[in-house]
């Protein structure tokens, strides 16, 4: 037996009406339940003693005798006054790391992405191969590579880049080492693979008939590059310059390991006031800056792109 | 342990809506035991939705569904004694294919699992490939183990999501016949939902056709081509010519109609109603086509038109017609390729077709309703 | 000179893959070096001597040892902490997802010298002692997010309808979970466990900031180490590491590739 009546208008029976009542959907305890402890543990350990930096920068006092909460703005107009250079000089070399690693990682991502079959995978360990052996350990390599009596320097003075790099103020003297060029090199050398990896991802994606569709309309491989390629990359190009440029902004080790006292970063200031000075007003008023400057940076991001993306 | 429930399955003023959007309005359905059930439909018609409630997936607005006396609305997808095959198979890729097919035996505690799991995948042929995973399979095999899979468990009714759209059209002919014959050996429901409507021919001893969320009519294959009840349906199901007809009288049992000044007949039982506005309908397969003047001018004491051929196209089965009518309508004309001469664009010919083979509509329904080459029919998303 | 042309993004992309090496290979020829004075800088002559007795210099491997449990425990909290976050993300929908995104994000975004002395002032203010517990405390938080970044994107690549196959299939949520959704996401999560031990073994900032003398991880006797002078067993761990982490890798693509042929 088949019923099918073309059901037109309200049902007929009213005794029915009571049957048929819409339900209604429980309230669903478990995203709540299963973010409770991480969410619990960052706010708690990142967001409370990001609002104790905050008011640890407008307390005075020292060590021995305690702190207090005066509200003591004036701590940031001498700390700034005081370290600004440092400030300048972070950025500056945090943001030429940040084009060179872009200008490196480039063609490196571009080459495994699209120009290699079966052997990405073994690439892209290579790439993350540096992680490997302790971040230290591998910056203190730097210092062998660049040491005056070794290859790298013998062939750099004998091919005069040591006086180009002296002309520029990259280095001081005759030597590679302890200069400004040093640390722009390991920044440039640590924060490579974080450029490569969101670069590889974006430039993946790419429809390589895009490409194709490009020069059968006439576009020359760099036209083709620059109308194409570069603008659907430009989400890995953004998050690469995040991932690099932040953390390179508040590094000390590379400038400590193969700078001298001319290359001292923010990082190295925020590090000596903390631990050795032990001024914590300044030095936490010194984070604090760095960390807003950071803030506006990813919030101008967030703006544009959404939070969705960041994680 | 969910006790097998055996019955009909029913769905009783069923309705689905989302915060604007109503998917399903009001269905009542009754699904005989063992039946092989088609749900037809464009996409957007509520089928899917209608399935996935059936299957515990969704839960229903308002309304109650059954099976036998049983009312499982409020019972979970995996409480329910309800299989699915789904439309992409959703197979476990990290289970091997033996795993994969007995995984509703063993979440069941069936004790020879492995055995009933080779069973069922011997019914669809597969029984060689049972130790590999389905990344290694072509998307026929994949289609053959989700059914297995679904099979295995013996269910009450069993549901397919449009299981064939993903394969290429020779094997879709092929599997059609499969199902057939594999639901008659093992005899269970079969509800199978499809926007096409060859398929559901094929393979259904009764079609649901839907639209905006709402049936528009239930029967076999057969009644709902010759005799639809809606334009929609008329023109969903194959295709449909509709005249504007004003009924002229009713008595005995032929009805005369006039169409633009020509009277055509139509048994008064094909009549719906008392209304005198009528869509007049004929399949294109129905008429025959004979040059003007010809001696065989087609069928006896049945309904004339002439008109002109505004195109003609072999196909090779047949030669499809595009007929211009004296009032600027053109009508479909399917002639099969069985001998008959063949006429050229621009000749003057006659129409004809037997009376009995016309049906009526309601003149106030959309007379390209369900139409296929309209872009998006009936307003449902 | 056509050639070139052709293979130029290929070559550029090559050595650029070399300079990220060559530290690398530097570290391991030289951990075969025996220097001269205190400062491991140029290669006087080949010996074994550091391998023979990698613990040879004193606190290298109490410190080693130490970088081992606090990576082991870090991980353990850090995985479970995060892949139930990611899980909340990426399944379910709630309120204030933005403000969890950003919060997941911020630590990965806020440099470490910030981050080790803002807990440091933490600490300070609740009267706790500096030592391997906020050392702990710190891991745990920064290792979270990256956790959480690498499950959710495991997640957003599970078919959603696999879960629901699995209720057709009469497996409740609990079954469906452990039988469906966690073998298949459970790369995502070895990944991120790596990360996090990763990350945790190599931090040096933010573990000085919370430390003590008596608490020294192995990057931090190598920081102080290369002030006095760096002995040559630096260079063996790091070689050690660095194959460890290379034959970690290689087991892993062996183990997958003899999976796919033995199914087949």
């Amino acid at each position: 037996m088949v019923t099918g009546p073309m059901v037109t208008g309200p049902m007929a029976d009213p005794a029915q009406v009571a049957l048929s009542e819409p339900r209604h959907t429980r309230f669903n305890y478990t995203p709540y339940l299963l973010l409770l402890p991480g969410m619990a543990w960052l706010v708690v350990f990142f967001v409370v003693p990001t609002l104790s930096l905050a008011s640890q920068s407008l307390q005075t006092g020292n060590v021995e005798t305690g702190y207090s909460l005066t509200w003591h703005f004036q701590t940031y107009g001498d700390a700034l006054s005081h370290f600004w250079p440092h400030f300048v000089r972070s950025i500056g070399f945090a943001g030429s790391a940040t084009v060179l690693t872009l200008i490196f990682a480039y063609p490196l991502a571009y080459f495994i992405a699209q120009k290699v079959g079966r052997w990405k995978n073994f690439l892209l360990v290579l790439v993350i191969a540096p992680f490997f052996t302790s971040f230290l350990i591998r910056t203190l390599a730097w210092q062998t590579i660049l040491t005056d009596n070794g290859p790298v320097a013998g062939l750099a003075r004998s091919t005069h880049l040591t006086d180009l790099l002296q002309w520029v103020h990259l280095t001081n003297n005759d030597s590679l080492m302890n200069s400004r060029f040093a640390v722009i090199c390991g920044l440039t050398y640590n924060f490579l693979p974080f450029m490569i990896l969101p670069l590889y991802a974006s430039l993946e994606r790419l429809d390589h008939s895009l490409i194709e569709a490009a020069g059968d309309l006439y576009a020359t491989p760099i036209k083709t590059f620059w109308k194409v390629t570069w603008p659907l990359s430009l989400p890995g190009v953004v998050g690469g310059t995040l991932l690099t440029f932040i953390p390179a902004a508040g590094d000390f080790i590379n400038s400590r390991l193969l700078g001298n006292t001319q290359t001292v970063m923010i990082g190295q200031v925020i590090d000596s006031e903390f631990l050795r000075v032990q001024d914590y007003s300044t030095a936490a008023a010194l984070s604090f800056v760095l960390m807003s400057i950071i803030v506006v940076i990813v919030a101008v991001y967030v703006r544009r792109a959404g939070t969705e993306e960041l994680v | 342990m969910t006790e097998k429930t055996s019955g009909d399955l029913r769905l009783t003023n069923v309705t689905k809506t989302y915060d604007t959007f109503t998917a399903v309005d009001q269905l009542d359905l009754v699904i005989p035991r063992g039946s092989f059930f088609a749900l037809l439909g464009p996409s957007g018609c509520g089928k899917t939705t209608t399935l996935r409630m059936v299957a515990g997936l969704d839960q229903p607005t308002i309304g109650q569904i059954w099976i036998g006396d049983k009312d499982i609305t409020d019972t979970k997808a995996y409480q329910r004694n309800v299989n699915t095959v789904f439309q992409n198979y959703a197979l476990f890729p990290h289970l091997s294919i033996i795993d994969n097919v007995a995984f509703g035996l063993r979440r069941r505690k069936v004790s020879d699992h492995k055995a009933k799991a080779m069973e069922a995948l011997e019914l669809v042929q597969l029984a060689h490939i049972a130790k590999k995973k389905p990344g290694q399979l072509s998307g026929g095999m994949q289609q053959r183990v989700a059914l297995a899979r679904a099979i295995v468990n013996r269910p009450d009714v069993l549901l397919l999501d449009e299981p064939l759209g993903a394969l290429d059209l020779k094997l879709r002919r092929q599997m059609q016949i499969e199902l057939k014959i594999i639901q008659s050996e093992v005899g269970l429901t079969f509800v199978h939902v499809t926007h096409d409507q060859e398929e559901a021919m094929t393979m259904a001893d009764t079609i649901a056709v839907m639209n905006g969320g709402r049936l528009e009519q239930v029967g076999d294959p057969a009644t709902l081509y010759e005799n639809p009840k809606s334009t929609f349906v008329a023109n969903f199901l194959g295709q449909s010519n509709l005249l504007e007809a004003t009924v002229k009288s009713r008595a005995g049992s032929i009805a005369e109609l006039d169409v633009h000044g020509v009277s055509l007949r139509l048994p008064v039982d094909r009549l719906v109603n008392d209304a005198s506005s009528v869509w007049l309908g004929v399949r294109p397969e129905k008429l025959r086509l004979v040059a003007a003047g010809s001696t065989d001018d087609g069928t006896d004491a049945g309904n004339r038109l002439t008109g002109v051929v505004a195109d003609a196209s072999f196909t090779g089965l047949a030669t499809n017609y595009l007929v211009r009518l004296p009032w600027g309508q053109e009508l479909m004309v399917v002639q099969q390729n069985d001998g008959t001469p063949r006429v050229a664009a621009g000749a003057l010919v006659t129409l004809g077709w037997a009376p009995e083979h016309g049906f009526a509509l309601d003149a106030k329904q959309d007379a390209h309703a369900g139409a296929q080459d309209q872009a998006d029919d009936s307003g449902a998303a | 000179m056509r050639w070139i042309r052709a293979h130029l993004v290929a070559m550029a992309g090559l050595a650029v893959l070399g300079y990220l090496l060559i530290p690398n290979i530097v570290v391991i020829v030289f951990s075969f070096n025996k220097p001269n004075g205190n400062y491991n800088y140029q290669w006087t002559r080949f010996s074994l001597d550091a391998w023979t007795n990698p613990c040879g210099t004193p606190g290298i491997c109490d410190s080693l040892g130490l970088s081992l449990r606090i990576g082991f425990i870090a991980t353990l909290v850090s995985t479970i902490l995060g892949t139930m976050v990611a899980f909340a993300i990426g399944r379910h929908r709630f309120r204030g997802r933005s403000g969890t995104n950003l919060l997941i994000f911020l630590p990965m975004a806020t440099p470490e010298v910030v981050m080790g002395s803002s807990l440091l002032t933490l600490f300070i203010a609740m009267g706790i002692a500096p030592g391997t517990v906020t050392i702990l405390i710190a891991h745990i938080l920064f290792c979270l997010s990256f956790v959480v970044v690498t499950v959710k994107a495991r997640i957003a690549s599970l078919d959603p309808r696999l879960e629901q196959a699995a209720a057709d299939l009469f497996a409740n949520p609990v079954q469906a979970f452990v039988r469906v959704t966690l073998p298949l996401v459970a790369p995502g999560i070895a990944a991120g466990a790596l990360l996090a031990f990763s990350l945790s073994f190599d931090d040096y900032i933010i573990t000085n900031f919370n430390a003590s003398p008596s608490s020294v991880t192995f990057p931090m006797y190598v920081w102080g180490a290369a002030q006095r002078g760096t002995p040559v067993q630096i260079n063996v761990i790091g070689t050690v590491m660095f194959l460890a982490a290379l034959l970690l890798v290689a087991t892993g693509q062996l183990i997958s590739n003899r999976r796919a042929k033995a199914a087949a």
